[in-house]
Formats: C-alpha cells, sequence, structure tokens
C-alpha cells in the first residue's frame, strides 16, 4: 500500500504531506541525487522497515510516494505522473504558486486518486469528473463564491 | 481558475505563505510559524467568527502542521466545522480532521454521529467526503457504528460513491479482518460492476483477501482472466487509457492476483498462460508504464506454474531492462532476475555482466539491489567473491541502518557458505574491524565458539593450525586504533584461550598485550572484563604447566586499579585473578583444565543430592512439594507483591528499581516459586492470596537468597520440599557441583555462552572457481569477476547445512551424564577452603550482621513481601546451613540451573571457591552472578532452544544480572 505522499520543493519545503500509515518521524532529506540515477530508493531508516519511495522531480518540485513492496516501483513513477497531469489539468500549467496556495484543492484531488492508502482511480478525466461536480454543485446552490473548496 | 492568490483567501495567508516561501533559513521559518501558532490562537477564541473566515484559519491551522509544528489547539475547531450543512465548510472540515486526528484520537467519538448522518445525506458529494472521513478516521471500535450505512452504499447510484465505499470496507478489513468478514460477498458482487473505476477499486480488497486465503477464490480466475483480457484488448473506456495503454493500473493489479492464484496451482495457472503471454507481446515497451505492466507480468511468470515458453520472453523482456540506460529499468530487471533466478538459474549467467555493471554504478539504489540479487544467488562456488564485494561495499558506506544490514547478510552468508574455517575466521575479521559495533553480539559467540570447536571431525593439527592463525592475526589486528568492543571481546578471549596454546608466544608477549588493551579502552567494563579473565587463564596455564609465572609490572598495577574499581565484576575478576596466581599447580588445574571451553558440562536438573534432605524434611512432618502446575497463581501475587516495593518501610533504606520483573503479567509456570512456611504455619498457598503484610504467609517469589537482613533466619521445623512432579529420588551425593574438572570455568565464561550451535561446517562444499571466459573484448577483470560469481552456477551445490547440527548431535544434550560428572567433582568439592581464604571472603561477605551489604538489602526489598521466609544471610550460608539454604532453593532449582545464580554460586563457596568467590558471594546475592564454575554450568547448555528459555526463565525470574549492571558478566551469561 501506498504510506505517503509528500510534494516538496527543491530548497526542502513542504508544500503537501498526507500520510496513510501512521509513520514515526519524518524528516525527509532527499538527498541531492544525481540527475540519472533511478527515482527509487529505499526508505527503510526513515520510514520504517519495508518502505521505499519514488520521487519524481518536476522543475521546482518533488513528488515523493512512500510505499511497501506489494507495490510495483515503476507504476508508482507513473502515479505520480498522473498525479501531475490531473494538476496540469486542474490549473492549466501546473506550478508552485498553485501548489503553494490551492492546499486544499491539492487535496480533494489526491483524496480521489489515493485513497486510503489504496490507488482509488488513475484516469485524471475521471478525477476531474469529481472535481467538475463540485463546480456544479457550487453553481446550482449558488453559494457564496468564497465558499470554493 | 484563477490560481495565484487563490480567491477568498486573505492576505494575512498570502503574507504567511509569502513569508515561509522566502525564509532563509529553519529557524527563520519556525519563528514565523511560531507567530502565526500566536495569532491563531487569539483569534480562534474571538466570539462570532464569520465562517469564511473559520474557513482559512483551519486551512491555515493545516499548514501549519503540515510544516512540522503543532497545531492541536485547534483541532476543535475542525471538529466543529464538520457539523457545518454548507458542503464546502463540511469538506474543508473533514479534510482538516483527516488530516489531524489519527483514529485514536479522543475528538474522534465527536465526529462518529455527523459521520453517521453524513452518509445518509441525499447529496453525493457530503456522502464522498463523510466516506473519506471514514477511511481515515474509523477504528475498531467504531466500526460497526458506520458499517451498515458503508455496506447501503455499496449499491449507491453513483459509481464515485460505490468506488469509494469499495474502499472503505477495504479498509475495515484491513483493520479488523473480524467486522467484515461476512460481507466478501459483496467484494465479489463489485466485480461485476458496470464501472470500470469500482471494478478496479474491488481489486484492492479481493488482493488482499486472496492474499490471506487462496483457495477460497480459485473459482474466480476464469473472471479475472477474462478482465485482463478484455483490458488488455482495450475494451474499456478510453478515459483509462494511459498514454495509449489500457488502464494500465487495473492490468498491474490483475496481474498480481493472478500471480496469487496461479503459485503452485498448474490448473489455474494454464488458464493464465495466454492472456500473460499476449500482454507481453502487445505491451508497449517504449512507455515507463508499459514496462511497469511489463514487469508485473514477469513477477507473475516467476510466481505461477512455470511455463517454458513464459519464461523465455520474461528473460528477453529482463535482457532488454539490464540493457536499457535508464536506471530504473536496470533496478527493475534486477529484481526481476532475482525472481526468476529461482527458475532458471542459467539465466544469471546470461547476464552476468549486466549485473556487475549495475554493482559498479554509482547509483546506490541500484547497488543495493545488486547486492539483493546476489544474495539470492550465493553458493559455496561464489561466496567468497560475493562477501569480499559486499564487505568493500559495507566499509565504503556511512549509513549505520543500511550497513547493519549488509553486515548481517555477510554475516549469513559466510556462515553458510565458509569455503574454510579459516577464510571464515578472516572475513569475520573484517565485518568486526569495520562494523563490530553494529554486529550482533551472537556472531562474536560463534566465532568464538568455531575457533574453540574447530573442524569438528578434523585433525588436531588443523586445529591447532586454526588457532594459532587466529591468534597471529588478532596479534597482529590488536595494536590497531579504535576496535570495536566485541571484536576486542573475541580478541582476549581467544588470546586468553590459546594465545600460549603452542608455544610461539610467551606468557609475558601474550599478557603484556591484554594489559595494553585493558589500557587502552579503559571506559569499556566489557573488554576489561575479558581482558582479566583472559589473564587469569593465561597465568593458570602457566601454573599448571609448572612454570614460573612472572607478573609484569603493567599487569600488576591492572589488578591493582581493579581491585578497587567500582564495578563489582571487574573487582571480582581482579580478586579472582590473585587467589589463583596463589593456588598450587593441582588446585589450577582443576579450576582451570586447559582447552576446556569446548567440553560439555552436564546439569542434573532432578537434583538428586538433595533427596536426603528432602526425605528427612518430610520425616519431620514437612509437607510434600505442591507441583508446579499447581502453582499457577503463585506468580500473580507474587508480582503483585513486587509491585508494592515502594511501600517497603524505610528502615530498609536502599531501593533499586532495576528490577524489571512486575512489569509482565504473567509467568509461565514453569516458574518454580519457592515456598517456605515459617514456624510451621502456613505453607506456600497456589492462589494469589498473600497478604504483603502478613509474615506468616510466606513466598519466594525469586530466587534470592537472603532475606532481609534484621529478619532473623527461622528454619527450624521450616517443611520444604523442592523439584518438579517427576523428581524421582536417586543417588543422592553430597554436594551439588557439577563435574568441574571437564570444564574451564573461566573459559567458558567468556566464551561460547548460549551461543548458537550454528557455525555452519563449510567444509563439505566444493569450491570450485570455474573460470569461463565467456565474452570477448570485456575488460579482463570483469571477466574474472563474472566467472567467480557465475561461472559455478551450473555446477550442482550442495549447501552446507547451517547450525553446526552436528556438534549438537556429537554431544548428548544433558541431564543424563550428570552422575558422572557429580561424582567427578567430588573430589574438588570435599576440600575445604583454606582459611586465608576464607578470611579474604570474610571481607566483603561478612554482612551477616544485618544491613551492611546493600546487595542483600536489595534482595530484602524483593523479599520484603515474606519477611521471614528466605534463607538467610551469607555468612550463615557459608558457615553451616548449606543444607538448608540449598532445600530453601530447591524449587529454583531449574531455573538455578539454568540462569545461574546463587545457588551454584553458593554451592561453590561451599565446596571448593570459597576464597575466590568473596567477591562472588556479595556480587551473586544480586542475582545471576555467579563464579566462574557455576557459570561453566549454564553456559553449557545442551542446546540453543535450552539456552533460549533459560534465558527466558532466568529473566523472568528476576534474576538477569541485566537488571542490575548490565554489563556484569554479560560474557558470562550470553
Amino acid at each position: 500500500m501506498i504510506k505517503a505522499v509528500m510534494v516538496m520543493n527543491t530548497q526542502g519545503k513542504p508544500r503537501l504531506t498526507k500520510f496513510y500509515e501512521f509513520l514515526d518521524f519524518w524528516c525527509v532529506v532527499l538527498c541531492s541525487r544525481a540527475e540519472n540515477v533511478s527515482n527509487f530508493m529505499e526508505a527503510d531508516s526513515i520510514f520504517g522497515p519495508d518502505s521505499r519511495l519514488v520521487y519524481k522531480h518536476y522543475a521546482t518540485l518533488y513528488f515523493v510516494f512512500v510505499f511497501d513492496s506489494s507495490e510495483n516501483e515503476l507504476a508508482m513513477l507513473d502515479l505520480i505522473q498522473v498525479f501531475v497531469e490531473t494538476l496540469d489539468k486542474c490549473f492549466r500549467n501546473v506550478c508552485e504558486l498553485d501548489i503553494v496556495f490551492n492546499y486544499s484543492k491539492l487535496h480533494t484531488i489526491l483524496d480521489e486518486i489515493i485513497f486510503g492508502g489504496q490507488v482509488l482511480e488513475t484516469s485524471s478525466a475521471e478525477v476531474m469528473k469529481a472535481r467538475i461536480s463540485l463546480k456544479l454543485y457550487r453553481i446550482s446552490y449558488q453559494n457564496s463564491f468564497w465558499l470554493e473548496e | 481558475m484563477g490560481s495565484q492568490g487563490g480567491i477568498g483567501q486573505s492576505k494575512e495567508f498570502l503574507d504567511l505563505v509569502k513569508s515561509i516561501g522566502e525564509a532563509r533559513s529553519k529557524a527563520e521559518e519556525d519563528r514565523i510559524v511560531l507567530g502565526e501558532i500566536e495569532t491563531l490562537k487569539r483569534r480562534l477564541v474571538e466570539p462570532g467568527i464569520p465562517k469564511r473566515k473559520m474557513k482559512e484559519y483551519i486551512i491555515r491551522l493545516v499548514y501549519i502542521e503540515m510544516l512540522g509544528h503543532d497545531a492541536s489547539f485547534g483541532y476543535i475547531h475542525a471538529v466543529k466545522m464538520t457539523h457545518d450543512d454548507n458542503l464546502f465548510l463540511k469538506r474543508t472540515g473533514y479534510l482538516a480532521v483527516t488530516l489531524f486526528l489519527n483514529e485514536d484520537h479522543d475528538l474522534i467519538i465527536l465526529i462518529v454521529n455527523t459521520i453517521q448522518k453524513d452518509l445518509k445525506s441525499d447529496n453525493f458529494l457530503i456522502v464522498c467526503a463523510a466516506l473519506n472521513a471514514v477511511c481515515k478516521l474509523i477504528n475498531e471500535e467504531t466500526i460497526p457504528a458506520v458499517l451498515p450505512q458503508v455496506v447501503e452504499l455499496l449499491g449507491h447510484q453513483k459509481e464515485a460513491v460505490r468506488k469509494k465505499a469499495i474502499m472503505a470496507l477495504h479498509r475495515f478489513h484491513q483493520k479488523s479482518p473480524s467486522s467484515v468478514s461476512h460481507l466478501v460477498s459483496n467484494f465479489r458482487k463489485r466485480l461485476c460492476d458496470n464501472d470500470p473505476g469500482v471494478m478496479g477499486a474491488t481489486l484492492c480488497p479481493l488482493l488482499d483477501l486472496i492474499n490471506r486465503d487462496v483457495s477460497s477464490f480459485k473459482d474466480l480466475v476464469v473472471s479475472f482472466v477474462s478482465i485482463l483480457k478484455q483490458v488488455a484488448e482495450h475494451r474499456l473506456p478510453k478515459a483509462y487509457d494511459y498514454h495509449q495503454l489500457p488502464a494500465p493500473f487495473i492490468q498491474i493489479r490483475l496481474l498480481k492476483i493472478l500471480a496469487l492464484l496461479g503459485s503452485g496451482d498448474k490448473q489455474s495457472s494454464e488458464q493464465m498462460y495466454t492472456v500473460v503471454g499476449d500482454i507481453f507481446r502487445k505491451c508497449d515497451s517504449s512507455s515507463n508504464m508499459g514496462n511497469a505492466v511489463i514487469y508485473q507480468c514477469i513477477c507473475c511468470v516467476s510466481s505461477i506454474h512455470p511455463n517454458p515458453k513464459l519464461l523465455e520472453s520474461a528473460a528477453d523482456q529482463i535482457a532488454r531492462f539490464l540493457k536499457s540506460d535508464s536506471h530504473n529499468l536496470k533496478y527493475l530487471g534486477i529484481d526481476a532476475l532475482g525472481r526468476l533466478i529461482k527458475l532458471s538459474p542459467e539465466i544469471a549467467e546470461q547476464h552476468q555482466l549486466a549485473v556487475i555493471d549495475c554493482l559498479e554504478d554509482p547509483d546506490d539504489t541500484l547497488k543495493r539491489k545488486t547486492f539483493e540479487l546476489l544474495h539470492k544467488m550465493t553458493k559455496s562456488s561464489n561466496v567468497e567473491v560475493i562477501v569480499d564485494r559486499m564487505i568493500d561495499y559495507m566499509i565504503s558506506i556511512n549509513d549505520n541502518h543500511y550497513k547493519t544490514e549488509i553486515v548481517s547478510r555477510c554475516v549469513e552468508l559466510a556462515e553458510q557458505f565458509a569455503p574454510s574455517n579459516q577464510w571464515f575466521i578472516q572475513t569475520m575479521n573484517r565485518v568486526f574491524e569495520h562494523a563490530g559495533d553494529l554486529v550482533n553480539i551472537k556472531v562474536a559467540h560463534n566465532l568464538m565458539r568455531l575457533i574453540a570447536e574447530g573442524f569438528g571431525e578434523d585433525d588436531d593439527t588443523a586445529y591447532t593450525h586454526l588457532r594459532s592463525s587466529a591468534v597471529d592475526s588478532y596479534l597482529r589486528i590488536i595494536g590497531a586504533p579504535k576496535l570495536p568492543s566485541v571484536f576486542l571481546q573475541v580478541i582476549c578471549w581467544v588470546l586468553g584461550e590459546y594465545g600460549t596454546a603452542d608455544g610461539k608466544y610467551s606468557a609475558s608477549y601474550i599478557t603484556g598485550k591484554l594489559c595494553d588493551v585493558a589500557e587502552a579502552y579503559s571506559n569499556d567494563e566489557t573488554v576489561k572484563a575479558y581482558a582479566v579473565t583472559a589473564l587469569i587463564k593465561i597465568y593458570a596455564f602457566e601454573i599448571a604447566a609448572g612454570r614460573k609465572v612472572d607478573i609484569l609490572p603493567e599487569c600488576q598495577s591492572l589488578i591493582e586499579e581493579l581491585s578497587a574499581s567500582h564495578s563489582t565484576d571487574l573487582q571480582q575478576r581482579a580478586y579472582e585473578l590473585q587467589a589463583v596466581i596463589a593456588l598450587d599447580a593441582q588446585a589450577v588445574e582443576n579450576i582451570m583444565p586447559s582447552d576446556a571451553s569446548s567440553k560439555e558440562i552436564e546439569i542434573d536438573k532432578n537434583l538428586p543430592f538433595l533427596n536426603d534432605h528432602v526425605e528427612r524434611a518430610i520425616e519431620k512432618g514437612a509437607q510434600p512439594y505442591i507441583p508446579e502446575s499447581e502453582r499457577s497463581g503463585f506468580s500473580n501475587a507474587s508480582y503483585l507483591n513486587s509491585q508494592d516495593l515502594h511501600d517497603i518501610p524505610p528502615s530498609h533504606g536502599l531501593r533499586f528499581e532495576a528490577y524489571e520483573l512486575p512489569k509482565q503479567p504473567s509467568v509461565p509456570l514453569t516458574t518454580p516459586p519457592i515456598s517456605i512456611g515459617s514456624s510451621n504455619e502456613l505453607i506456600a498457598v497456589p492462589e494469589p492470596a498473600y497478604d504483603r503484610g502478613n509474615q506468616a504467609a510466606v513466598s519466594v517469589p525469586s530466587s534470592s537468597n537472603s532475606g532481609p537482613a534484621e529478619v532473623k533466619l527461622r528454619l527450624d521445623g521450616v517443611q520444604k520440599k523442592w523439584g518438579r512432579p517427576t523428581y524421582s529420588s536417586s543417588s543422592p551425593s553430597p554436594s551439588a557441583a557439577p563435574s568441574q574438572d571437564t570444564v574451564n570455568g573461566l573459559t567458558v565464561s567468556n566464551g561460547a555462552t548460549s551461543v548458537t550451535p550454528a557455525i555452519s561446517k563449510g567444509r563439505e562444499t566444493t569450491y570450485e572457481p570455474t573460470r569461463k571466459s565467456q565474452v570477448v573484448e570485456i575488460s579482463p577483470e570483469k571477466q574474472k569477476l563474472a566467472a567467480s560469481l557465475f561461472g559455478g552456477s551450473s555446477k550442482q551445490e550442495r549447501k552446507s547445512s547451517l547450525g553446526g547440527g552436528h556438534k549438537t548431535a556429537a554431544k548428548p544434550s544433558g541431564g543424563h551424564g550428570a552422575e558422572t560428572s557429580v561424582k567427578k567433582m567430588a573430589v574438588p568439592a570435599q576440600q575445604p577452603p583454606p582459611p586465608d581464604l576464607l578470611d579474604l571472603g570474610e571481607t566483603t561477605v561478612a554482612t551477616s550482621g544485618p544491613l551492611i551489604d546493600p546487595f542483600k538489602q536489595l534482595e530484602g526489598l524483593l523479599d520484603m513481601v515474606e519477611p521471614t521466609s528466605s534463607t538467610n544471610n551469607h555468612g550463615d550460608v557459608n558457615a553451616t546451613k548449606v543444607p538448608d539454604v540449598m532445600a530453601s532453593f530447591g524449587d529454583t532449582a531449574t531455573a538455578v540451573e539454568h540462569g545461574g545464580n546463587h545457588f551454584s554460586s553458593i554451592e561453590d563457596v561451599d565446596n571448593l571457591m570459597s576464597g575466590l568467590s568473596s567477591a562472588t558471594t556479595d556480587v551473586s546475592s544480586d542475582g545471576g552472578i555467579a563464579t566462574p564454575q557455576s557459570t561453566a554450568q549454564i553456559s553449557k547448555g545442551p542446546n540453543l532452544k535450552d539456552a533460549l528459555q533459560k534465558d527466558a526463565l532466568v529473566r523472568q525470574m528476576g534474576v538477569n544480572p541485566s537488571s542490575q549492571n548490565p554489563n556484569l558478566f554479560k560474557d558470562l551469561l550470553g
């Protein structure tokens, strides 16, 4: 299962953290790994036994998924891709600032993709549907503008 | 969508985010956040906050938590927000609580009700939000509160709700399988859901369920295969395509399930071959995701009943992965190779060079994965190269966590496949030298045992050669700065045991080295203790051989220093050393027979020598002993009592909390309590009916041998019996000490105490580094490496059995040989201790008067419960009351002989070593510390299992030395 999702920028500032399993402590020092090495790391020493992490570097952001041995590493790497693609669809050319300022929106999207540590939805179109239905709801119920989640 | 500056967010929040973003240091960031916390604390208590503001505050709280600060002061506001009717406020509330709270938080109870209500809502968005929260917040106890609603939602018209309801049920199943075990059929039903999303989600719980119980899902193989087929044929809606691949995540999950279902099941596997083969062929290998699916196929193929054709395509794909430039693919290739290698070992040979490339790759992750692979393919023919590589790598890294792991792997491989003992010792030396602190102490014991026991059935010359080469190597290493403690212990032990054995080195040379060690590592008491004991041995061997002993001046000063040491252990050893030196050759020969460390010591658990006493006691009207099995209630009482230790009257002065035993809730029946009635009134009662204050009801929970000092021993007419139910009275012998002539007591004490007999004998393994140079144009060095790694792979491999079974087998386990050994010991035992030594004993032991010996007081604390019970102090023990002491301890005998505590030490005191034991007696009352002889009996338990049991028992008896001083005789007790 997936244990945690983290997004942080290159300076190590967290931009989003979500844990699906209680982890003792998290101090993420994503070591300065060279460019052309694999995106996988064993993370036992940080996250307890049977943990690995996959990270992907987008511009100024690192996306990190922590999971156990039951998951397929390469698939996780692409799940990051799914997540980012969805964000991209949502924000049109997502950048770090979008993520900083739309913190709760990010969580909503993530909740659609990963649910209780399991991959729930991998089609970004479906994820967007969930968001759209929220939007429709807001319009149809004439909720005040500021209440956008 | 406006993104920057998010709609509805106040300037304050934007400023906060901005200032944190611009913070140059962690300290600055912390300052900003702390300021924010203060602000929020103030704001949140203001009355009449508009909801819009409140929502922002909650988001800010979440933000603070994310930055690693505590926002618990605002949790309650997030909980309140979940009660709001407005969807967006509710969602924010749920988001915040799922991030803030864990499932055991106190506030959950305030949310359960809201969740229940929301699950019934007409608005599916609210239901979804509530399901999100259910997943994170509901724990085992609250599952029943929401379970009916969640089950109902499985039939909801919106697929998004069904999906989440499935996942929520899955979560319940993870938390408490029993709570949803009756709902498994729902998962099966949802597998046929019209919506691919729901079907995909259902695969998660099914994967879990199948993982736990494969057999009950065999009927679904057909369904899974047909789903996989449809997916692979692009039958799902376009929306599920990912980079032109049809629903790869669903494919991966299905392949995982098939791997489980087909494992070891030929019939099921056959149904899968076609579809897996199709995917192999069709899958787009140019994209990341395609490779992920292929990798999963390989995993599946390696797990199900093997099919040559599929294995072939799997091997092809692995080859492609390994040749790829992408490190990710190489990583997967190595991993897949590790899986496939079990089925077709020859595949490794094709890829040997690729594997070696990975081994030399700068990418750490890849390197580690490769070591994992090598670990899997190690055999006797390539163990040397692999372990060598591993150690080199281990030396090069700094990460202690991984270092420990790789060390344990090295040790495991070395023990399992070692081609020769020589090599094993050298390898272990390297491991110890570079990572000694990370090695399990057992490994050190194994090494000592190997050196001591050597080649098993091999001839003596090989023995000696092994030992002297070990001594040589240690003498070379010993000068190196900063050796790890464990390694030094091994070195000291070996030098003490065999340093002078072959006559190559003089005693003074070795002792000089040992003194240097003790001096250089003066902070490490364990090492010093080992060094001193090694000195004792060297001198003892010298004396026994009739040579004159010259004590080096530095050794003399060391002894003097240690006799005044704060550590009672070191003190005792120093006194022992002095005492040994003063003895004559014959006595020394008895105490310290040369090269006896690997002799077995037999223990007769039945303590037949006490039979006489028992019978006499019964004749006098004592009650027969209550069998262990009927004494179950006792332990509880004793623990209750020991928990009351704090209430002990102040007259006892000392209070130590080192005893660990009260924490353990229960004690196995095997813990034999001692029960002694005082003045004939009451005998141990098998119920927990003891009243602490009641001095009549007497029960001594632990094997302490001295009561509170001021309580006079009243043993007249005390009734005692002991022994196990099966106890048979046979050939009583005057005293109990088991064979001493067979044992080099001190030697053993250092050495292989309770060591697993787990040293493998690698001799049978054939080491044939058949070198094949297959590929031309590759650097010869690599080829050589490849050859040594893979060359022997097609050779038949003979695993030498781990665990040195022959050792245990060779020596019949204890118990039976006891009679002989008991007889043998009689000789030294009957020698009256020299008076001067006795005097020596008085100095420390003369605490028969009340309240002097802190250890006794300690005991007193323990025994406070039944003050009259116990045997008295050591003065008496030494003087006259031996049988009584024995009697009172009779029942702890099992524990005693296992754990080595005063019982044995008392024997020793009486029998032989009274002088030597002056310190011992003192120490031993602390529990678990025994004279060398007694320890020797202990250490030579018949096998590992027994040793472990003993150890556990000793712990429960509370006499483990670690409770008082962790270093004390750690080596003795193993």
